[in-house]
């Protein structure tokens, strides 16, 4: 049958489909792949020598035990906050929900040394905010922040929105029947939630905090900005100061190191794999209706404690940035006479450090979005029409540059680019190298959404166009490109916005006159000018809300499964 | 000429043969209907005429030209066989208007402007569709979609016509009007068209000749007419119209008719002239009448009003079911004769 495939009619659908998976997959498991080969071998050979011995370091272990101990309470508390908000927004009759929803979705699109910069600015000696009304802790007194309490605080709230969708989305597949079913039965209240629906959901429950915990393990920004200054190192931090004090020469040890953060990863995208297989089982029958328990009288306490809560962890941390960003000078309190726009037409126009982290940005973003664009709309639509063995395998692994920590991805493009096959020449410290981590970082963010709207084309689309001699490039330019047109233009907007704000990955790539807008916060901050810092991470959040809004804005006429706030 | 010619074809799906050894001929200009239950393989059939798939064995021709032959391993792909197909779900293209969507086979052709005009015009105004021309598909109902696809397919002029269960998502009244609007269709074209459905009451009102097809094969391939008087095996019988199978021993051969003992009672049968022997015969309601002096006794086990006439299932003393129709009205219990008269009789193996 195989012989008979190949040389049958869809020869030139199978032709394509080979090409433009053998580039996806240069692009997204070669890293990996390059990397796992680097962390086995020992200067060419095979051996594990190296390896046994970057792990036995005191420093690897401690920076180990604080990944997993920041990584899993911060988890612990996304999941308390998520799970919370997850079932009071979809199980009961709460108004305004899709404003609150809206709300909760920013804090996982403001990427986290914003967050954190954000969160600073509330607490501690310095904050304009504070010393505006007068709260503000005398000098010299330490910054709560630098703790492993606020590294672990602040990746919770960074993450729930997580849980929060993952949980929402199961809650959303039980039908109102059941519950209904039950309260006929005669169970009352919490008894339904406990024996009904909490069975139910926790598959769901448990694949998110799975997801969450490798989030969490992967993420820069947060104890890069609180851990860093306290002396708190965890894996990727620790990845990130090794290579910024001694160069490539570190290279192989800090493979070994990316290896370790990767395999602990793995081990809980397995664990949500499975969690996710067995949801499923419980999604088949009708979804009909959503639940709406009545809250009744609670309801207004309810939603009054609710935004209370967006307000602490959304709102009151952005004024802090504001007021950071409107003052000449970082410690000067914000005042009418001292309000100024000063430091924004600072970063804006003048420095050219942020103009060109700007333009960096932008066009590395823009290119991502349109190159994976281009890419992820012919390879979706050839792999749900062909199926083969080798796309189906790409399927299952194709997550995997974005589900593993930035850093291991970074170490992995390192090794990869840092000696092109058959040259001399290099990309590292070229901006390419950023550009093709990003196509590999993102490329699920683009292909799971442009495959999900393709999934629910209807394969008589296509066939009827072939029937009536329409080629392939034909079918693809006329039928599949304009009925996906809506879904793709969301994705790569995501891939914009995740690209436009990206630090972990371009940390560890970037060089004089490649920053991104991620790196030069970070840098900024890094160096005292936390004021400045503060107004670029205005600008950033105010681009990130815009969009965010415009997909909203449109997102009645995407397919079910596109944009990532609406399941 | 657009005869459409299989030899042994046959299909794998994933190690589950969807259609065996299939070798028959469609004449030109034949309206062909392939009937049978779901997963009989009709669909997988039409779809291999159509190129979306490829058989694993044998050959399949249309007109002179081969499309498909699994042994040299070559296959024409559907964009260059000419051919029209109606899907089931219409498969309009949403983003195009009802004019953009019947051209669009001319605008792939590469026709000049004004013949695409010319031709969509006449397609269009061949299936009543002038005034909705500019509108787009989603403000259409069913039976204009359906429609639409039937002027896309028609647009091109294609040699063959393959449709795909096309009045399954459409209500009963407006069936029969499409039915109108199909035969029309292959009155005026001339068109070979092989038509799928489930549903025998479509299948006989349009087709010069039906295939009843089960499990992957076809079971028997005739008129009409033919398949609802002589049925050639139990499956035909029991698939085409109402009726029971039952069987006969005893079978005497003369030369004018053929007697049988049927349920215990000695009867004249009816038979192919070339058929080896009987063993069954196929009781449908028009063999049946009901007489107090019947060949066998029954009784009433359920009642179905059919308007102007009533269908009865009766149960024979020895416990076979049995319909007949009367148009007097009976109870639920009441006891009655029935008599044979000269049902069709087959061979099973």
């Amino acid at each position: 049958m195989g012989l008979a495939m190949q040389k049958g009619g869809s020869r030139s659908e199978d032709r394509l489909l080979s090409a433009i998976l053998v580039v996806a997959i240069c692009l997204t498991l070669a890293p990996v792949l390059r990397l796992f080969v680097e962390g086995v071998t020992d200067q060419g050979a095979p051996g594990l020598s190296l390896a046994a011995e970057v792990l036995s370091q005191p420093s690897t272990l401690s920076a180990l035990r604080h990944s997993l101990i920041t990584a899993g309470l911060g988890t612990l508390v996304s999941l308390v906050l998520g799970s919370a908000f997850a079932f009071l927004v979809a199980l009961t009759d709460l108004r305004a929900k899709a404003m609150l929803v809206f709300c909760l979705m920013i804090p996982m699109m403001i990427p986290p040394q914003i967050t954190a910069l954000s969160w600073t600015q509330i607490m501690g000696p310095s904050s304009a905010l504070l010393k505006t009304i007068g709260l503000a802790p005398p000098l010299g007194s330490p910054q709560p922040l630098y703790s492993a309490e606020g590294i672990i605080l602040l990746l919770g709230i960074q993450h729930m929105s997580i849980i929060f969708l993952t949980l929402r989305a199961g809650l959303r597949a039980i039908p109102q029947e059941v519950v209904e079913a039950a309260r006929i039965s005669g169970a009352k209240g919490l008894r339904t939630w406990w024996q009904v629906v909490m069975p139910l959901t926790l598959p769901s429950l448990a694949a998110g905090t799975a997801i969450t915990f490798v989030t969490a393990l992967g993420n820069f920004g947060i104890p890069a900005m609180l851990g860093i200054p306290a002396g708190y190192a965890t894996l990727p931090t620790l990845v990130y100061q090794k290579l910024a004090g001694l160069g490539t020469s570190v290279l192989a040890e800090v493979s070994v190191l990316a290896m370790l953060i990767g395999a602990v990863a793995v081990v809980g995208i397995l664990a949500q794999r499975f969690f996710q297989t067995r949801q499923r089982v419980y999604l088949v029958g009708s979804t009909s209706r959503p639940l709406a328990i009545p809250l009744g009288a609670a309801r207004l306490p309810v939603e009054i404690l609710l935004w209370a809560v967006v307000c602490a962890i959304l709102v009151l941390p952005m004024f802090g940035l504001l007021a950071t960003s409107l003052v000449p000078a970082y410690g000067v309190p914000l005042r009418l006479d001292t309000v100024t726009l000063e430091l924004w037409s600072e970063v804006l126009f003048r420095q050219p450090v942020t103009t060109r982290a700007f333009v960096n940005s932008f066009s590395l973003a823009f290119g991502a979005a349109v190159v994976l664009m281009i890419l992820c709309l012919p390879l979706a639509w050839l792999m749900e029409r062909t199926p083969t063995r080798l796309s189906r395998l790409f399927d299952s692994l194709l997550d995997l540059p974005y589900a593993l920590p930035g850093v291991v991805l970074s170490i992995a493009m390192i090794l990869l680019l840092i000696n092109l096959p058959f040259t001399e020449a290099t990309l590292y410290g070229t901006i390419w190298i950023i550009f093709f981590a990003y196509l590999s970082r993102f490329f699920a963010v683009m292909f799971r959404p442009v495959q999900a709207s393709l999934k629910q084309l209807d394969p008589a689309m296509g066939e009827a166009a072939q029937s009536v001699g329409a080629s392939l490039f034909q079918r693809l330019r006329d039928v599949i490109l304009p009925l996906s047109a809506p879904t793709a233009a969301a994705g790569a907007i995501l891939v914009f916005l995740t690209a436009f704000n990206e630090l972990t990955v371009s940390a560890l790539l970037w060089s004089s006159g490649t920053e991104t807008l991620g790196v030069v916060i970070f840098n900024l901050d890094d160096s005292g000018e936390t004021a400045m810092a503060s107004a670029l991470a205005m600008t950033i959040v105010l681009v990130v809300m815009g969009l965010m809004a415009l997909i909203q804005l449109f997102s009645r006429r995407f397919p079910k499964g596109v944009v990532p706030w609406q399941t | 000429m657009a005869d459409i010619t299989l030899s042994s074809v046959g299909k794998t799906f994933a190690g589950a043969p969807a259609l065996k050894d299939i070798t028959t001929r469609f004449e030109d200009g034949e309206f062909i209907a392939l009937l049978g239950p779901s997963g009989c393989g009709k669909t997988t059939l039409l779809r291999l005429l159509a190129g979306f798939e490829m058989p694993d064995s044998g050959q399949i021709r249309i007109g002179d030209r081969v499309m498909a032959d699994a042994q040299a391993g070559t296959m024409v792909p559907p964009e260059e066989r000419n051919i029209g197909f109606v899907f089931q779900s219409y498969a309009l293209w949403p983003h195009m208007s009802v004019r953009r969507n019947v051209s669009y086979p001319l605008e792939i052709r590469r026709l000049s402007r004004a013949d695409i005009a010319t031709q969509t015009d006449a397609a269009l105004a061949a299936t009543g569709l002038r005034d909705y021309a500019d509108r787009m598909p989603s403000d259409l109902s069913g039976g204009q979609r359906q429609r639409v696809a039937l002027a896309r397919c028609l647009v091109s002029d294609p040699g063959a016509v393959l449709l795909d269960e096309p009045l399954a998502n459409l209500d009963v009244a407006l069936r029969a009007s499409m039915q109108a609007v199909f035969t029309d269709f292959h009155k005026r074209t001339g068109a070979t068209m092989v038509y799928v459905t489930h549903d025998q009451a479509e299948a006989m009102a349009m087709a010069d000749r039906i295939a009843v097809m089960d499990r992957g094969r076809i079971q028997q391939f005739d008129t009409p007419q033919n398949l609802y008087e002589c049925p050639k095996n139990r499956f035909v019988a029991e698939f085409v119209g109402r009726g029971t199978v039952v069987p006969v021993q005893g079978v005497e051969r003369t030369e004018a008719e053929v007697h049988a003992r049927v349920l215990g009672a000695r009867i004249a049968v009816q038979s192919g002239q070339d058929s080896p022997g009987v063993s069954h015969v196929c009781l449908r309601p028009e063999n049946l009448t009901i007489t107090e002096t019947g060949d066998l006794r029954a009784k009433v086990a359920r009642v179905t009003y059919l308007g102007g006439k009533y269908l009865l299932e009766t149960v024979a003393d020895c416990g076979t079911r049995l319909l007949a129709e009367t148009r007097a009205r009976f109870d639920v219990g009441a006891q009655l004769g029935l008599t044979i008269t000269t049902p069709w009789a087959f061979l099973e193996d």
